[in-house]
Parts: structure tokens; C-alpha cells; sequence
């Protein structure tokens, strides 16, 4: 494992157990991810893009250990990685208050006291752009957007390494969309944290990774700088993305 | 924020809680002690509700009676909630097997209509209060499972539980203090529809014999009395049944009324 790269993948092999047909149907297996490999470097942004159904969101499931592989390795160089849902209205707890949620990290993995929890979600919530005040209201009394910003806010207060932020935008309107992009690129510049996100949406993409991989059927076809998979796309797959996306002339 | 079926619901509900306080302290009459001379008693002055069969003061046992009855539901209640909620919790967060087993079982057992599988514990126990109490209470639990079940089912799936999880938190605490308080508004509908029936299922045993025994007033233990002497002396059944009715319409209005404010919640 090499000090530059936060997290590394190898080899990583991902199968479903299709629904069994029948009392006795088969345990027929459907691969998602087909060995799969790729690195993410200290403080990078490193955009993901496929069509939906692609395995985007398994392989993210995959390195934070919520699925577990057939086969390949996973290596995080940082404690804690955290990830970032596309339905803001499902990632937080309807059942309790802005301040609870994002103090409960702090709970599990901290030692603070009291107050000092309370000050560093006033601080927290200062640095996602929201009023502290947003403290004591339930996730139902935000809007999506302040709700995402949340969303980012909780996953920030273990200070992570890595943020996995799968499809953050798709829910939002346009204009969201845009202030939450620029969000992430703020806190990533201020943070320093590496990024890796997933989206279908590859002029989302441009604007935010340096590096991008584009994902088809379970494999990786081609990866590298954003400037260089965008203008001079090795893959046809990659073409028809970029012409479809209108970005290709 | 105007909620009838709360205020009617707390007003029903506290005006009762009030007579059952009263009755601990003060009771116009001892209510086991039996007068000849004022068998079958008409409405009175001096007792209210007049005397059942052995002179006995109606009022002083329906103070009394109607506390055994609360007490009897709620003990109820308690044991089907939380054999229910530990079941319920278990079962939907994991799933696999365990599930699997559980939910069979609980399905047989929810086959049975309630009354009948606690009349079956009953005739294994023998008669009495608390026999009649923890039958009825085992006999609630299915149903309180299959419903925090399938809450847990739902929730875990969402992905404030896979944040959770990734923040550090364990498998009770994610149960316990992050999926809980999320069943809560249809956990406390069904506590008071289950408060409901044991109500009724009180009555109904005491009615039978085979719940709380002589001397010992319930409101059900009462009624069954009563019957004998209906044209005799119509008040003895009028008054336990309308306290039976107040209890039930009360708790019930007040579930409605916790169901809808949870509805506005959410």
C-alpha cells in the first residue's frame, strides 16, 4: 500500500445471490462488480460516472464494508470513512433533532463532554452553511437542501479521510445542486479531505474531480485525469457518455 | 392545532384516573361489607349508585373495581409491549433464521384468537388475577411483534441506519435508540387499542369466573353479578358497564388522538 493513497482497491469481486424461482430454485449468483481496482490519492476528488445499474453504488457498499466481496481487498489509509446518500430525506434520523444527529458521531467515537460536543456542532453547522438555530428542528422542517448540507455536516464530524458521496445531488433541484457542489469543494479545500464521487451526471463531474473513472457492467473501462478522459476518450463507451451528455462534438 | 380526540381522549381519560386516586384513599363505604337492610338499594342520597345483592355500597366497589380493572390492563399491556417491542426488534432488524423461526411461531400463535389462548393458558394456570393478568398479557404479545416487526423491517433498510452503522454505532444501539423512537407513533396506537382489549378481556374473564374472584370487585367480576339482577336492580349492571365504556372510549379517543398528532409529525 503506497502512503500517497487513501484508500485502495484490488481485484474486488461483488455477486448478489439472485431471487431464488420456485421452492427449490437455483442459488444462482449475479456479478455486479468484476474485479475491480483503483486508488484514490491523499486529498484528491476522483469523480465516478456510469449509467445507473452499473455497480456504482454496490462498489461504494463494497469499501465501506457494507457488502461483503467474494473477492479482493480494500485498503483505507484513514480511520473512519464516511458516506454522503442521495435521498436526503432517508440519510437522517426522522425521529431526532439536527443537534442529536450530528452530535451522535461524536458520542460513539469521541471522548468530548457535553458541551464540547454542543460547540462543535455549532461549529459544524457554521462551516456547512447553516444557522444553528437548525439545531433544534427535525429533519422534517428542512428543505433538501439544508437537509443534504446535514447529511454532510454529520459525516464531517469525525473529521474522515474519506467521504464516499454517492449520487449527493440527484435529488436536488438545479440551483441546490449547485450550492452543494460548491460546498463540497469548499470543505475539501479547507478539510483537505478526499472525495470520492459518484454521479451519472458527467458535467457534475467535470466541474468538481481532477480524476475520473467511468464504469460500465461491473468493470472499470478507463480512468484518468478529468481534462484527458473528457477531450481525448480512449473508449467508445466513454464517447457515446460525453456525445449523449452533449459535451462531444 | 385543534385535536378533539386528544382533548375529549385526556378529559374522558383524566376524569377516571381521578375517581380510581379517590377510590385508594376514601370510599364512602367499605367496599366488602355487606348490609341486609339495604339489599338491592334504589339510587339514594346515601348511596348513589345504590347496593348490589348483599347490600353491598356500588359506588365504593366501582372505585375500587374499576382500579383492579386498570391495574389488570395495564400489567396487561406492559408484558405484551415489551415481550412484543424485544421480539418485534429482534426479528425485523436481523432477520435470517432467527426470523424465520420467530415469526412462524408467532404466527401460530396469532391463529388463535386471543381470548381463546388465554382462556388455554388460564385452564394450564389455573383461575385468578395474576394467572388471568399473564395469560392475557402472553396472549397480546403476538400482535404487538408482528407490528414493531415490521417497523424494524422498514427502518432497517433506510439509510440513516447505514449511517449509523458507519459512524461506529452497535447493533442494540441502532435498535434501541436510533429505530425506536421511530415506531413510536404506531407503537402508542396499538398500546392503546391493546389497552382497549384488555379491558374487555378483563371483563369478560372476570365475567366467566375465571378472572379476579369474590370478594374482590372488577368492573367485568360485577357485571357478571349483575346479571342475575337485571330487572331487580338495573343499576347494578348500568354503572360498571358505563364505567367499562368510559375507560374504553377514553384511552381509545386518546390513541386516535396520539395517531393523528404523530400523522402531522411525520
Amino acid at each position: 500500500m503506497e502512503e500517497k493513497n487513501i484508500l485502495t482497491v484490488r481485484n474486488l469481486e461483488v455477486s448478489y445471490k439472485k431471487k431464488a424461482v420456485g421452492l427449490f430454485g437455483g442459488k444462482e449468483r449475479v456479478s455486479v462488480l468484476k474485479g475491480v481496482s483503483f486508488d484514490i490519492r491523499r486529498g484528491e476528488i476522483l469523480g465516478l460516472v456510469g449509467e445507473s445499474g452499473c455497480g456504482k453504488s454496490t462498489l461504494a457498499r463494497a469499501v465501506l464494508g457494507m457488502v461483503r466481496p467474494d473477492r479482493g481487498e480494500v485498503y483505507h489509509a484513514s480511520e473512519f470513512p464516511q458516506m454522503v446518500f442521495q435521498d436526503p430525506y432517508g440519510s437522517l434520523n426522522p425521529a431526532k433533532k439536527i443537534g442529536w444527529i450530528l452530535e451522535e458521531p461524536l458520542r460513539l467515537r469521541s471522548g468530548l463532554g457535553r458541551e464540547e460536543r454542543r460547540k462543535r456542532v455549532e461549529e459544524m453547522l457554521y462551516k456547512v452553511g447553516l444557522d444553528p438555530a437548525c439545531r433544534d428542528r427535525y429533519p422534517a422542517q428542512l428543505s433538501g437542501g439544508q437537509r443534504q448540507r446535514v447529511a454532510i455536516a454529520a459525516a464531517l464530524m469525525l473529521s474522515p479521510g474519506l467521504l464516499i458521496a454517492d449520487e449527493p445531488v440527484s435529488a436536488l433541484d438545479v440551483t441546490v445542486q449547485a450550492q452543494i457542489l460548491e460546498l463540497l469543494q469548499q470543505l475539501h479545500e479547507e478539510m483537505g479531505i478526499s472525495i470520492l464521487f459518484i454521479s451519472h451526471d458527467l458535467r457534475v463531474v467535470y466541474r468538481l474531480c481532477g480524476r475520473v473513472m467511468i464504469m460500465q457492467g461491473g468493470e472499470i473501462l478507463e480512468a484518468g485525469e478529468a481534462e484527458k478522459v473528457y477531450f481525448s476518450p480512449e473508449h467508445a463507451y466513454t464517447r457515446s457518455l460525453l456525445e449523449a451528455a452533449g459535451l462531444l462534438q | 392545532m385543534h385535536n378533539l380526540n386528544m382533548t375529549a381522549g385526556s378529559l374522558i381519560t383524566g376524569f377516571l384516573l381521578l375517581a380510581i386516586i379517590t377510590g385508594i384513599f376514601y370510599t364512602p363505604y367499605d367496599p366488602e361489607a355487606m348490609d341486609a337492610s339495604a339489599r338491592f338499594a334504589g339510587i339514594s342520597l346515601a348511596h348513589p349508585m345504590g347496593c348490589d345483592n348483599f347490600g353491598r355500597d356500588i359506588l365504593s366497589r366501582i372505585l375500587e373495581g374499576s382500579r383492579t380493572t386498570l391495574a389488570v390492563a395495564l400489567c396487561t399491556v406492559a408484558i405484551g409491549t415489551v415481550c412484543g417491542v424485544l421480539l418485534g426488534a429482534f426479528t425485523g432488524y436481523y432477520g435470517g433464521w432467527l426470523d424465520e423461526i420467530l415469526m412462524r411461531i408467532n404466527d401460530a400463535l396469532f391463529a388463535f384468537p386471543s381470548l381463546l389462548l388465554a382462556l388455554t393458558l388460564i385452564g394450564l394456570l389455573g383461575p385468578g388475577r395474576s394467572n388471568m393478568t399473564a395469560a392475557l398479557g402472553i396472549s397480546f404479545i403476538p400482535s404487538f411483534a408482528r407490528i414493531v416487526r415490521s417497523e424494524f423491517l422498514k427502518n432497517s433498510k433506510l439509510d440513516y441506519v447505514r449511517s449509523a452503522r458507519l459512524q461506529g454505532a452497535g447493533n442494540l444501539r441502532i435498535m434501541f435508540v436510533h429505530i425506536l423512537p421511530n415506531t413510536l407513533p404506531v407503537l402508542m396506537s396499538a398500546v392503546m387499542i391493546g389497552f382497549n382489549n384488555a379491558v374487555l378481556a378483563e371483563a369478560g374473564m372476570s365475567y366467566l369466573g375465571i378472572g379476579v374472584q369474590p370478594p374482590e370487585p372488577s368492573l367485568g367480576r360485577m357485571l357478571s353479578e349483575a346479571q342475575s339482577y337485571l330487572f331487580t336492580a338495573p343499576g347494578y349492571a348500568l354503572f360498571p358497564g358505563l364505567f367499562i365504556i368510559l375507560m374504553v372510549l377514553g384511552f381509545g379517543l386518546l390513541g386516535e388522538g396520539i395517531a393523528e398528532k404523530g400523522g402531522r409529525h411525520g
